[in-house]
């Protein structure tokens, strides 16, 4: 197995204030990673230092065998794509013009496309379902579509990983699941690496293939979704009453909230499934 | 490295997608605005207190210095194309300038003079004025530093998150201004000499002073800012995308943002120097521009730099031919067209 992004105690503090702590973890090639945990565990904090955004402050992190350091900006951003929370609508470029700027690290000074660049723009607009919205201003289009083209856009850029933050975070729930079968079939038919932080821990065990939980950023566990969602596990890190059976799509682990109401000391704890 | 992620050869690619390819956009705006500025010119040249219209103009143009009217030749080579050429710069520089400082600060309403930049060169001008020194390098060294002064000022005031907000940046701007107009009031009261009419008709962006001379050196110093300017052309539009966007997809934000600040204010104080704070071009071509032609820099910075360049000429043209008497400074024109249009904006943004 060949490891696409390599951690090494990694660290990293705002000022004075630690976010990330001795974090080491590796994602292998054609992974669907995702990295779930509370509010203000580091989760974004960790998703900008892989993108090169945040300098670490300490340890290592290595991209395809490579460490971060030694790439420029330019050589980065082909290897790598961000996917962000919300897509920036200020001036309004058209679905088109926003999915070409995917190009811009593979085009030379003056930044012109070339006939191939907007053939890989149609496939990439092609391949998420956006052709029919080619002329439409980004500013009116949807959440959901909005970010099908930033996940266009992010194609665009020929990576070996993508990087997505939350990216069903203000979706309804048909966005979400065309969002996340859009990125495993990506997965699949390109053997791309996904790395995804997400704040729906269903959504995630139905998707991920590994799972890592953080909490004040350090790490509380990593492995297949069946290992890391554990109701000790997850009661620790969230604190929160929860309860963990399984789907009934199939093998895979289901976390149901429980209101205070349910919540009856008669009821033994050990019955719930772990 | 360079597979591609995304299903199908190209003979699977939809024909739906028909942008028309960007060299050949960049063509059709440019031609059409370069025809546009020609024409502008012309009437630039033609029209005046002098002579009796275009035919007359074509005549002169065309039979040279032979003909008895040389009078009317001279008057159009030496005292109106001159002019003409330094409206064109300066249009040119304004509009570039609101253009780099609106994707700079992801704010439409950004321009050198609303923000201060324009009026801290102008008190850096007639520090150099004043201390006797001449125009060039003098007086636009001093312009220059003075803009870069407000622009410092200007980012301590809105420093981090905020500025990207409109309303602290722009009341940075008017702060700045203020502060600016105050000192500029100061050093005016200490003049008593002649110089002080030649600065308050300077100070209210005046374009009569041209002579072929200096629109050259002015020319020399501004076409290589406006070259760097269209190779940086791509990179402002990721800056539109935000910082964490622009850099995902390769973009250096420090080296962009400080090469495009120095350019940018380099090229503002250099034109402040020579025809005084001329406001709101700088807001009104891009828009104007942005409507017609879409968001793309690549081709919003030949259009500023010609559409720029044929709004000033106009612009003065107006400001020559309006009054029964004399003229006024262009500026007054371009604050009367540029005023309405900035309250118009501000109250859309604030939707």
């Amino acid at each position: 197995m060949k490891h696409v992004i390599h951690a090494r105690r990694l660290g990293y503090s705002y000022g004075d204030l630690p976010v990330l702590k001795d974090l080491s973890f590796s994602v292998q090639q054609g992974d669907f990673f995702i990295i779930i945990g509370p509010n203000g565990s580091g989760k974004t904090t960790l998703l900008k230092c892989i993108a090169g955004i945040s300098r670490p402050r300490a340890g290592s992190l290595e991209i395809l065998g490579v460490p971060l350091q030694s790439y420029s900006r330019k050589s980065l951003a082909r290897s790598i794509a961000l996917v962000p929370q919300t897509a920036p609508a200020d001036f309004p470029f058209t679905v088109t013009e926003v999915v070409l700027m995917g190009r811009s690290p593979h085009l030379g000074i003056l930044g012109v496309e070339h006939e191939k660049d907007l053939n890989i723009a149609r496939r990439a607009m092609d391949f998420t379902g956006i052709t029919s919205l080619a002329h439409r201003k980004l500013d009116q289009l949807s959440g959901g579509e909005r970010q099908r083209v930033m996940i266009a856009r992010a194609i665009c850029q020929e990576p070996e990983i993508i990087l997505l933050d939350e990216p069903t975070a203000s979706l309804d729930l048909a966005h979400q699941v065309r969002i996340m079968d859009l990125m495993e079939k990506l997965r699949d038919e390109k053997r791309v690496t996904i790395l995804m932080v997400s704040h729906d821990i269903n959504l995630a065990a139905l998707y991920a293939n590994s799972l890592m939980l953080i909490k004040g950023g350090r790490m509380v566990s990593i492995g297949r979704p069946a290992e890391v969602l554990t109701f000790q596990t997850l009661e620790m890190a969230y604190g929160c009453p929860l309860l963990v059976d399984k789907s009934p799509l199939g093998d895979f682990q289901r976390v149901t909230l429980v209101p205070r109401k349910f919540i009856n000391p008669d009821i033994n704890r050990t019955t719930r499934t772990t | 490295m360079s597979k591609s992620p995304v299903s199908g050869g190209p003979e699977s690619a939809p024909a739906t997608l028909e942008r028309p390819v960007l060299l050949k956009r960049l063509f059709t705006v440019s031609m059409l605005l370069i025809l546009f500025m020609t024409a502008t010119v012309f009437f630039g040249i033609s029209i005046g207190s002098t002579g009796s219209g275009v035919a007359e103009t074509l005549r002169t143009l065309f039979d040279g210095k032979g003909t008895d009217d040389a009078m009317h030749y001279t008057i159009i080579w030496r005292v109106r194309f001159p002019r003409v050429l330094l409206a064109i710069l300066v249009g040119a520089t304004l509009s570039l300038g609101g253009l780099v400082f609106q994707a700079l600060l992801r704010n439409p309403l950004a321009e050198p003079y609303i923000l201060g930049v324009s009026s801290g060169s102008g008190i850096g001008a007639i520090i150099g004025i004043l201390a006797g020194f001449s125009r060039f390098p003098g007086v636009s060294a001093t312009a220059f530093a003075g803009s870069m002064g407000t622009l410092f000022l200007l980012f301590v005031m809105s420093s981090g998150q905020t500025m990207l907000k409109k309303d602290t940046l722009l009341l940075s701007g008017v702060m700045v201004n203020s502060f600016c107009a105050a000192l500029i009031m100061f050093l005016l009261s200490i003049t008593q000499d002649s110089r002080l009419h030649n600065i308050m008709f300077w100070l209210m962006g005046d374009l009569s002073t041209a002579d072929l001379y200096q629109v050259g050196i002015l020319a020399i110093a501004l076409v290589p800012c406006f070259v760097l300017l269209l190779t940086l052309s791509n990179t402002m539009n990721l800056l539109l995308m935000g910082r964490e966007l622009a850099e995902s997809m390769g973009l250096n934000i420090k080296a962009a943002t400080i090469t495009l600040l120095v350019v940018t204010s380099f090229m503002v104080s250099f034109t402040v120097s020579y025809c005084g704070p001329v406001g709101f071009v700088g807001l009104v071509m891009p828009h104007v521009l942005r409507l017609a032609f879409g968001p793309d820099h690549r081709v919003l910075v030949p259009a500023c730099i010609f559409g720029g360049g044929t709004y000033m000429v106009l612009c003065d043209l107006l400001a020559r031919t309006l009054p029964d008497q004399g003229e006024m400074p262009a500026g007054v024109i371009t604050a009367i067209i540029g005023v309405p249009l900035f309250i118009i904006l501000l109250k859309r943004s604030g939707r």
